[in-house]
């Protein structure tokens, strides 16, 4: 049968558009944190090495990482960088695809606005400097899911440079330890997306797909190993790194088999490696997708692209004809850094809580749902959503939005909890009727297991003088100076109430008995 | 003029076009023919739409052998005219251009009709072509590029009772059909067509000056227009920063016409201007006094023929004699334009080419190997050597190592160059005016002794650098050579002021009165259509 074939029924493509992403340090040792940083944000190019000296150890030979990150994200927007045709998730194959993303001659790239937003603001975000002129560049190599040939990009002078992003990381075990670091970005660019290849072995054809609105993060990983005072070492780029899971996992592995290749007296190779998640390792490529030369040159079908500022618009201009940098910087949500430092003012919550509190999608509206419903402490919300909340979706693998327990249910139970109507045990036992979601509230649980605390301070006495009288033994253990026996008692009360006495009331209750 | 001016900073200064996300409209509003005026003859009713395109039919046939055609969509024509009839009858014609053919260059993409670019690489090819935006109301007929696998295209005027009259004189026996002209390159069927009055106007598209260099050879004008100015959506590129569509016409006036329709912004391409542009009409020039024509030495070459030169002088002399101000000019890097103009071109062939590769569309080669080997045997078999070469070229004058050396040098020359025009222009002048070739057109039997690359240098010479600089330019017939040929001028006006140099172009074409081509046997039985001078062309004279 026909050997690489291409089989389509008609093209498409779809955008992404970038930034570039620059290094973390890694060295030999015992490992001090999270190497990777995995990153929001679009695609990108080149590397900008960061790396810190640290002291050598004794006896050690000492290696220094540098690593580079290449990020390439697709732009959330409803149609294509420089066409018409829309952007869907799983859209039937070639189902989106205009004349120019077929790349038919004579047809010509006409630029996104939504995308150029996106760029700005993202280089806003990023701290970058929003080059107010920017250009396009073709960017040439022969490739079945290319179809013009070449790839339109931003090489000599991308929409945003020189930014940076600081982020927090947890140090060692102690969860509470959080050093913040600095990632610098190179360069942002809006970078039209490939096709998609898939191979089918069996018929030894390759089918292409130009919709392109999969592979949502992509990510190339230059890595590098030298010695502190010595010129960098020759790079390996890890590319199409689908996670950040994988991506830290790849760069590790990287920077370890180039010190081991070194250490050996072998040398490392400017190549192409990619990443094989299941042995988890790096393997080189096949070398026609490495070293090439992409013979870059001018776009001539796109102007220069200008931004504008409040200050430099030009007056009667067509707004829908011009981007005004300001208004952008304006529209720009809180950002997750100031998100955080807000949390942790606002709530006295610690550093780490309002990292996990906006690492995940959905979850710092649910959190701040719960404190806008509930008399509970901001300390015990927390608690509640990042401890039971969070624990329970990721055991099921479940996201926010997929939660079968809403704020409000979860702000009543804490009510409950706050007033004292039910034990700390007994909302756990609320919290997994909740989520079996019959559609009961809080209070209907609670009522219907009985499961609140007993309100009646006569009976209390009554149940921890019999306990008292019952154990005779543990009491004895207790007058000879076992502090601990007291938990015992209250233990045995606690069971007797069924759960549902407060055991601080408990304790209270059995002490003064006790001493009478 | 000030308008004018404002235009061409809203091009150069006003950066990319963006359009808002999701705006799957692209497809714009068909600008219907708005033109001011109406040809006068299918106004009063004396010819109708359908007798015009029937006739033009007819012609077409008799004048198959010129090669001038290469698809005739003969029934889509017909049914335009019978459309096109109905509208007159009911007084709601679209504008001057309702109801006349018009023949397109087969590099532009069109709907429903096969496009070929005369080459392999495309022949055969069933997909829907991309909507050619601006030729909705207009009849399609198509014209070829000279060279391709459909043969040269002939120029008429080999056939003309003035030319033949003259050869006989000069040489007593020997064989006419042999010693057939050649139209020049590359719109010569565009040309071809329009001088055998196949139609009333062509598209073609000028790159280095293929428009106005057949329009020089067949006798017919050949506008350029400003590069921004009229959209190339749908035009297969060749060099994106220099490509326009070009137009041919009888009279300066249609070209006028024809222009005033399809300039203007196109949301499709990033290029053209901003603002609209509307139809307009040129104003008959009585007084040149206000006039200054710039004449640059350095297109004055060992190269030209003494009788271009000659008739050249005549024109210069002509503007002077009529009160306006003739001067010299310099545009000192005018040498460097060809090979300046050979990096850049090839450079951007050699990207604009890699997009056939066999894959999505056109010619795939039966090797099944590789998609590498399947590619390099596409890319073989569907380019010719011409081609082939420039592909080489390009790349290598883009690669890493050569880039800074070839292709930035070439932009920077490229600058200057237009920089020439621009301190021409800002110490007053208001046109200039140069030969459009060297000579009149060559016997087929010479043209071809010498390799392309040549060729084509030749044939650009006075030509390019306008391209490079973005210019509006038009070549005007003058005059019939020695040898009963025709010989064009070139026009040079400044970036987006392309009606005042047509207005400067429509005042010497008056004054000229380029002779008409006397093809008796094809007037023969057409002759009720075209004896009057008028009908021969769209505008009311």
């Amino acid at each position: 049968m026909a050997a690489p074939m291409l089989r389509w029924c008609c093209p498409g493509r779809r955008f992404a558009f970038a930034w570039v992403g620059c290094g973390s340090c890694h060295r030999r040792g015992p490992p001090t944190g999270s190497t990777s940083n995995g990153k929001r944000g679009q695609s990108s190019v080149a590397q900008q090495p960061h790396f810190t000296a640290q002291k050598p150890r004794e006896g050690e030979h000492e290696w220094a990482a540098v690593v580079g990150l290449e990020i390439h994200a697709q732009i959330a927007s409803n149609s294509k960088l420089f066409s018409g045709s829309q952007v869907h998730f799983a859209a039937p194959p070639n189902s989106l695809v205009s004349f120019f993303d077929a790349s038919l001659p004579g047809t010509l790239p006409v630029l996104n606005r939504r995308c150029v937003e996106a760029a700005v603001m993202t280089g806003l975000a990023l701290d970058c400097h929003i080059n107010r002129k920017s250009l396009f560049d073709r960017k040439h190599y022969f490739y079945a899911d290319l179809p013009a040939g070449y790839q339109i990009t931003q090489q000599r002078l991308p929409i945003a440079v020189n930014g940076s992003l600081a982020y927090s990381v947890c140090v060692g075990r102690k969860p509470s330890r959080m050093v913040t670091r600095t990632v610098r970005v190179k360069q942002i660019q809006l970078e039209q997306d490939s096709g998609k290849s898939l191979h089918d072995d069996l018929r030894s054809q390759t089918l292409i797909d130009l919709n392109r609105a999969e592979g949502q993060l992509r990510v190339d990983a230059n890595i590098s190993v030298h010695r502190p005072g010595e010129p960098l070492g020759v790079r390996t780029e890890v590319k199409n790194l689908n996670s950040a899971r994988f991506l830290a996992k790849a760069i590790d592995y990287e920077i370890q088999r180039q010190i081991n290749e070194l250490e050996n007296g072998g040398e490392i190779l400017n190549e192409t490696r990619s990443f094989d998640n299941r042995l988890g390792c790096t393997v080189p490529m096949r070398d026609k997708e490495g070293r090439q030369d992409y013979r870059f040159m001018p776009e001539p079908n796109l102007p220069p692209l200008l931004l504008y500022d409040s200050g430099s618009l030009p007056s009667g201009a067509d707004p829908q004809q011009v981007i005004n940098v300001d208004q952008l910087r304006e529209r720009l949500p809180e950002l997750p850094r100031v998100t955080r430092e807000r949390l942790v003012r606002q709530y006295g919550m610690l550093p780490e809580h309002s990292c996990a509190l906006l690492n995940e999608v959905g979850l710092l509206e649910f959190f701040q749902n719960v404190i806008k419903e509930t008399r509970a402490e901001p300390k015990k919300v927390t608690s509640w959503v990042l401890n039971t909340f969070l624990g329970f979706l990721k055991q099921r693998n479940l996201a926010v939005s997929e939660s079968p327990v809403t704020p409000s249910a979860l702000a009543e139970l804490l009510d409950l909890l706050d007033r004292k109507a039910i034990s700390s045990s007994a909302a756990k036992q609320v919290f997994e009727e909740l989520w079996r979601n019959d559609g009961k509230t809080p209070a209907q649980i609670v009522a219907e297991k009985k499961l609140e605390l007993l309100q009646d301070p006569e009976a209390l006495e009554q149940l921890c003088r019999s306990t008292l009288e019952a154990h005779p033994h543990v009491v004895m253990d207790l007058k000879r100076g076992n502090a601990r026996a007291i938990n015992k008692l209250i233990g045995l009360v606690r069971k007797a109430t069924l759960g549902r006495a407060d055991p601080t009331a408990i304790k209270e209750v059995l002490e003064r008995q006790l001493s009478s | 003029m000030v308008k004018q001016w404002k235009q061409c900073q809203t091009l150069f200064f006003g950066g990319s076009k963006i359009t808002a996300d999701a705006d799957c409209s692209h497809e714009i509003k068909r600008r219907l023919l708005l033109g001011r005026k109406v040809s006068v003859a299918l106004k009063q009713g004396r010819v109708t739409p359908t007798e015009l395109c029937q006739r033009c039919l007819s012609l077409i046939k008799k004048t198959k052998f010129l090669n001038a055609y290469i698809t005739v969509s003969e029934e889509v024509a017909l049914k335009q005219a019978e459309e096109s009839e109905k509208r007159y009858k009911k007084g709601h014609s679209l504008g001057d251009l309702d109801g006349i053919p018009v023949a397109v260059k087969d590099n532009f993409s069109t709907s429903g009709i096969e496009t070929t670019c005369a080459s392999n690489m495309l022949k055969g090819d069933h997909i829907k072509r991309v909507l050619l935006r601006y030729l909705a109301s207009l009849l399609r007929l198509r014209s070829g590029s000279t060279d391709g696998i459909f043969g040269p295209v002939k120029n008429p005027w080999s056939y003309s009772k003035q030319y033949r009259e003259k050869r006989k004189q000069n040489f007593h026996s020997e064989n006419e059909d042999s010693n057939w002209l050649i139209t020049g390159g590359s719109s010569g069927g565009s040309a071809a067509a329009v001088s055998a009055f196949t139609c009333f106007a062509a598209l073609g598209s000028d790159t280095g000056g293929s428009t106005r260099n057949p329009a020089a050879h067949c006798g017919v004008v050949g506008l350029k227009p400003s590069y921004g100015l009229v959209s190339r959506h749908g035009l297969i590129p060749l060099v994106n920063s220099m490509d326009v569509p070009g137009i041919l016409t009888r009279c300066v006036d249609d070209a006028a016409t024809v222009l005033g329709i399809l300039a203007g912004h196109d949301p499709k391409d990033s290029t053209t201007i901003q603002d609209p542009v509307k139809p307009f009409t040129l104003p008959s020039l009585t007084d040149v006094s206000k006039l200054c024509i710039g004449i640059p030495k350095e297109y004055l070459t060992p190269e030209l023929s003494s009788e271009v030169q000659s008739l050249w002088s005549k024109a210069a002399n002509l503007f002077e004699s009529e009160g306006a101000k003739v001067i010299e000019v310099s545009l000192p890097h005018t040498s460097y334009s060809i090979v300046c103009y050979h990096v850049l071109c090839t450079s951007e062939v050699a990207s604009n080419m890699a997009r056939f590769d066999g894959l999505e569309y056109g010619h795939r080669c039966d090797s099944d190997v590789s998609t590498e080997a399947m590619y390099a045997a596409t890319r073989r078999e569907g380019f010719n050597d011409v081609v082939r070469g420039r592909i080489l070229s390009g790349n290598f004058f883009l690669l890493k190592e050569n880039y800074e050396n070839y292709f930035v040098k070439a932009q920077k020359v490229r600058r200057l160059i237009a920089n020439d025009f621009v301190n021409v222009f800002n110490s007053g002048v208001d046109v200039l005016l140069t030969p459009t070739t060297l000579s009149e057109a060559v016997p087929y039997a010479e043209f071809i002794k010498e390799d392309n690359r040549t060729r084509s240098a030749q044939d650009d010479i006075f030509t390019q650098a306008v391209n490079m600089a973005g210019l509006p330019a038009v070549s005007v017939p003058m005059a019939l050579s020695s040898q009963g040929l025709p010989v064009g001028l070139q026009f040079i006006g400044r970036a987006f002021c392309d009606q005042q140099l047509l207005t400067v172009a429509k005042w010497f074409e008056k004054q000229v009165q380029f002779p008409v081509i006397q093809l008796q046997e094809l007037m023969d039985d057409c002759s009720s259509v075209f004896e009057n001078e008028k009908l021969a062309s769209v505008s009311v004279k």
